[in-house]
């Protein structure tokens, strides 16, 4: 076969690999949305984060604006402390209260940030103070069945 | 040639002489349980064109795998211009592999490139030349061999005689000192045997080479070597010029230049007796 | 009824011998292949020739299986989904699977019987011809000369193929659901790059195609040169390419799997 023929394939078969790459990072991943290494990161305690996982979404208004970045075991509070990387472009006030949410009824689930009224905004290493567990399907359910109240109080 | 000199084994002294290119020393090979070669000790002597005979699983192309480095011997030695084949590194051994030129049985040609680039490979890879000056050397080549015109044709199209002739000019191409055969004339008729058999003598005198010929072809090789040596289960049985071999009365030999059925080399694999092995009397 | 246990016993053992050998001899050939493949980047006109004879060649293969795949993923997938009412989940559905596991995997099958098993043959008729014999005695190392080139092509070749593979399927997805069957393609797509993580996901699935890609063409070079020197042995060593290959690919991917995508 003619050296340059063969050249010519290589070519193609190189250049087709690598458009596949970037379709596959481009098109088919968000590699192109959020970056979450640059941005600041927000703490928020949880009484029950549920089936919460590292790099789970953080949206707000149905905005991606940030990732899970770690979860962790407050020994003090004996509570959940999930710390997220915010992007940079984004901005909450100081009161927003964080909350997880599921998608539909059996989906993964996220947190959602919803803003406040202060004028002050989240900087890094801030920690979100109000804040909504998740919802626990079987205590709902419990709930429902028994008429029982969430959490400790006296059923009677 | 088997007898030697303990004072050959000082190394400054083997320098000096040095008009053995090739010389063995009690060298032992087996593969596995297998003995190939066994306490051979031979010399071959520099521009000499030397002929190794015997029958076919006699160890001859062994001694070829040897020289070349390609297997180490188990004991012994074996010195290529006065130097350890099986002591040398990757890089000596390769360097000297440089001065090695080897013709294999069906010419190992490669298959997928045209007979130039055939020949043009070792230039290729060892020699930094400009293109006018490979082609050259390449066509230069070609033209000993007589195939000059054939250069274009890919090693498919070429019949056993004409493959072995572009193989013969690949392995020349570096102009080596020595030139190994590995059973030339097998499987080609009459008239390529003669033209190939020529080529040995001829590229022998003019490069001033060394040759060795491992062959059991008695007609054309006793036509164009200086020596003849006999091997027979690992060892030499006889040795001398293709004259001396002529006349001799060694039983291997004459049974071999003869071409006798039953001799030194049994018709017969070694068996029981026939009668208790077919049940009769006993 | 002992003595068959005995005997069943020392199948195994020779069985567990004869393979733990085979491992060491080829771990012993690669490292050298690996040492000597200087040459192959030196001399770049030989890696190119090999990223032709692995990759481009395969080109054809890659991108037809690909773009069934993707058309048969489709179509099932939508079935399926459609039963709950989220049909346009059906492009998370076919990216997932192509790029986490049917782009690395069915590649690396295909690849073995196109690729794998034509480098196995060319090494062993290169040495059953005792062309690669030959080759040593000009003094050119067959290792760096042939056997290094073969591996990287195949190596870097793998990857490549992968992602057009994934690619192709992704469409073929497309092409049936979206353009045939009438799902909302703002849903398709979107669904999508939602669900597709560029870490998780997509690295994680490259990662695995270099894996495959490292073992298969480690298995084709090593049987190649370790084929017996006759038409018969190299048949066979190219029989063995593609089973040991599948073999390999499949164990790797549950390793591999294991490792990626279970745990938090």
């Amino acid at each position: 076969m003619e050296r340059t023929t063969i050249d010519l394939w290589v070519g193609i078969f190189v250049t087709a690999g690598l458009i596949g790459l970037l379709v596959l990072a481009l098109k088919v991943g968000n590699a192109s949305s959020v970056r979450v290494s640059d941005g600041y990161t927000i703490t928020a305690q949880f009484d029950n984060i549920g089936g919460l996982k590292v790099r789970a979404p953080v949206k707000s208004a149905g905005v991606v604006v940030g990732r899970v970045e770690r979860i962790g075991f407050d020994n003090e509070s004996l509570r959940a402390k999930v710390t997220m990387r915010i992007d940079n472009r984004y901005e909450f006030p100081k009161d927003s209260s964080v909350s997880i949410l599921t998608y539909g009824l059996l989906g993964d689930q996220f947190i959602g940030i919803d803003g406040g009224g202060d004028v002050e905004l989240l900087r890094d290493g801030d920690t979100v103070m109000l804040t909504q567990s998740a919802i626990v399907l079987e205590k709902v359910i419990g709930q429902f069945l028994y008429g029982r109240p969430p959490e400790g109080g006296s059923g009677n | 040639m088997s007898a030697r000199m303990p004072a050959q084994h000082d190394k400054l002294k083997g320098k000096v002489q040095a008009h053995q290119l090739v010389e063995f020393d009690g060298v032992d090979f087996s593969y596995g349980a297998n003995s190939v070669l066994r306490n051979l000790s031979i010399d071959f002597p520099r521009g000499k064109l030397v002929a190794i005979m015997g029958g076919s699983g006699s160890g001859k192309t062994t001694l070829l795998r040897l020289i070349g480095g390609q297997i180490r011997a188990q004991k012994g030695s074996v010195r290529f211009d006065g130097e350890e084949v099986s002591s040398m590194s990757h890089a000596r051994l390769y360097a000297a592999r440089r001065r090695m030129g080897m013709l294999f049985q069906f010419g190992a040609l490669f298959t997928d490139l045209s007979v130039f680039e055939n020949v043009a490979f070792p230039i290729r890879e060892h020699l930094r030349l400009p293109e006018a000056m490979v082609r050259d050397l390449v066509l230069m080549k070609l033209h000993a061999v007589g195939l000059r015109g054939a250069h274009e044709l890919k090693p498919a199209e070429l019949s056993g005689g004409m493959a072995r002739r572009v193989a013969l000019a690949r392995a020349i191409a570096l102009d080596p000192q020595l030139i190994m055969y590995d059973e030339p004339f097998a499987g080609l008729d009459p008239i390529s045997m003669a033209v190939i058999a020529n080529l040995i003598r001829r590229l022998n005198s003019a490069l001033g080479a060394t040759s060795i010929v491992v062959t059991h072809d008695v007609a054309e090789s006793f036509k164009i070597v200086d020596y003849v040596c006999f091997l027979s289960r690992g060892q030499i049985v006889a040795q001398g010029t293709p004259e001396q071999m002529r006349t001799s009365n060694e039983p291997y030999v004459r049974q071999f230049v003869e071409g006798h059925m039953d001799g030194p080399v049994r018709f017969h694999y070694p068996a029981a007796s026939y009668d208790a092995d077919l049940g009769l009397g006993g | 009824m002992s003595s068959a246990v005995v005997r069943g016993l020392r199948v195994v053992g020779r069985l567990t011998v004869d393979g733990v050998w085979r491992l060491g001899a080829a771990s012993r050939f690669m490292s050298i292949v690996l040492l000597r493949s200087a040459t192959t980047f030196r001399r770049f006109r030989l890696l190119i020739d090999e990223v032709y004879f692995a990759g481009a060649l395969s080109l054809i293969i890659i991108i037809v299986s690909g773009l069934f795949v993707g058309l048969v993923l489709g179509l099932q997938g939508y079935e399926t989904l459609k039963r709950y009412g989220s049909a346009e989940a059906v492009g998370t559905l076919v990216a997932l699977s192509l790029v986490r596991e049917l782009g690395p995997v069915v590649t690396a099958l295909l690849f073995a019987s196109r690729a794998g098993s034509a480098i196995t043959a060319e090494i062993g008729i290169m040495k059953s011809t005792e062309q690669l014999s030959a080759m040593e005695m000009m003094a050119v190392d067959p290792y760096a000369r042939v056997v290094a080139p073969m591996f990287w092509g195949g190596f870097i070749s793998m990857p490549l193929l992968a992602a057009i593979f994934s690619a192709m399927g992704i469409f073929g997805g497309y092409l049936i659901t979206v353009v045939v069957i009438g799902v909302d393609g703002g849903a398709f797509w979107s669904q999508m790059q939602s669900n597709v993580d560029f870490w998780d996901d997509i690295f994680n699935g490259v990662i695995k195609s270099i894996v495959f890609g490292f073992a298969v063409t480690a298995i084709a070079v090593f049987e190649g040169y370790d084929a017996p020197p006759t038409a018969e042995g190299v048949s066979h060593a190219v029989t063995r390419t593609v089973v040991t290959s599948a073999l390999a690919v499949l164990a790797l991917d549950f390793v591999l799997t294991a490792f990626m995508f279970t745990g938090v």
